[in-house]
């Protein structure tokens, strides 16, 4: 086994494992940390895939900005009572065999399908391609993503607004 | 270097701890968490098809960041609305928002 693959079997473990912790944890707040270790897991794979660009971007807007986010939200309406609800409602023994039926053709599909794999190229220009990619012909979807974080920006904070009365 | 298949299966295996958490939990918050999930696996597969199948061009990981983009959006959003759902109803349990059930 080369280097390569043991730190994406270290990463992809990480990834696993905060995913697991994410989806199982009682607490909602230690739920949380463990997806941000996924998060950052992944952040390392994109590294490994030779996308880096899209490892900083991904520790800047997941971990960055969107768990802060989440670990907002759960301060804003945690109980302060503090009612123990169960963590699972009552479908999760259906939610768990959907999931690992899911899984199980998922991993026999993929394990055995034939790819049409590009001979090995090692990546070239990296961000600089990425850059004019966006600028060029996908300027459009370009501005239209910028649209919809203004719009969604815009209508989070009408919803969320403390109503007057 | 490291098959193809195993970032296939890594992310098949995120996506399914995810749609798990999204059926299973009764946080909304932590459905939204499951969500955000998802999107992370889907975004690997698009990557490691761009690195692997279409080697030399740049669409995968511009088809990455717009997903980033939807799902901060989608995060914004759906924490505001679950932020509006805890003033008016006091609670982020999706089984005891039943507003719309007949």
């Amino acid at each position: 086994m080369s280097l390569t693959q043991a730190v994406f079997i270290l990463l992809g473990g990480m990834a696993v494992l905060g995913a697991l912790g994410m989806v199982t944890l009682r607490n909602l707040f230690h739920s949380a940390l463990a997806m941000i270790l996924a998060l950052f897991s992944i952040a390392g794979i994109y590294v490994l895939l030779e996308a880096e660009f899209l490892a900083v971007v991904q520790v800047l807007v997941y971990v960055g900005a969107i768990a802060m986010l989440i670990l907002f939200g759960i301060m804003l309406t945690r109980d302060i009572v503090g009612r123990a609800s169960a963590v699972r409602n009552r479908q999760w023994p259906l939610a768990l065999a959907v999931s690992a039926g899911l899984l199980a053709v998922l991993a026999v599909a993929l394990v055995r399908a034939a790819w049409p794999l590009a001979t090995y190229a090692p990546a070239q220009g990296g961000v600089a391609d990425l850059g004019l990619a966006l600028m060029g012909p996908y300027a459009l979807p370009f501005e239209v993503a910028s649209v919809l974080l203004l719009v969604a920006m815009v209508g989070a904070l009408i919803i969320a607004r403390e109503a007057r009365e | 270097m490291i098959p193809l298949t195993w970032y296939l299966v890594l992310s098949a295996v995120l996506f399914c701890i995810g749609l798990y958490g999204v059926l299973a939990r009764r946080n909304a918050i932590a459905i939204l968490m499951g969500a955000e999930l998802m999107l992370n696996s889907a975004n690997i597969n698009l990557a490691a098809f761009e690195r692997y199948v279409a080697a030399g061009s740049v669409a995968g990981q511009v088809f990455v960041i717009f997903n980033i983009a939807v799902a901060a959006a989608e995060a914004a959003v759906g924490l505001a609305l679950i932020l509006a759902i805890y003033r008016s109803r006091d609670t982020v349990s999706v089984e005891e928002v039943d507003l719309l059930k007949g």
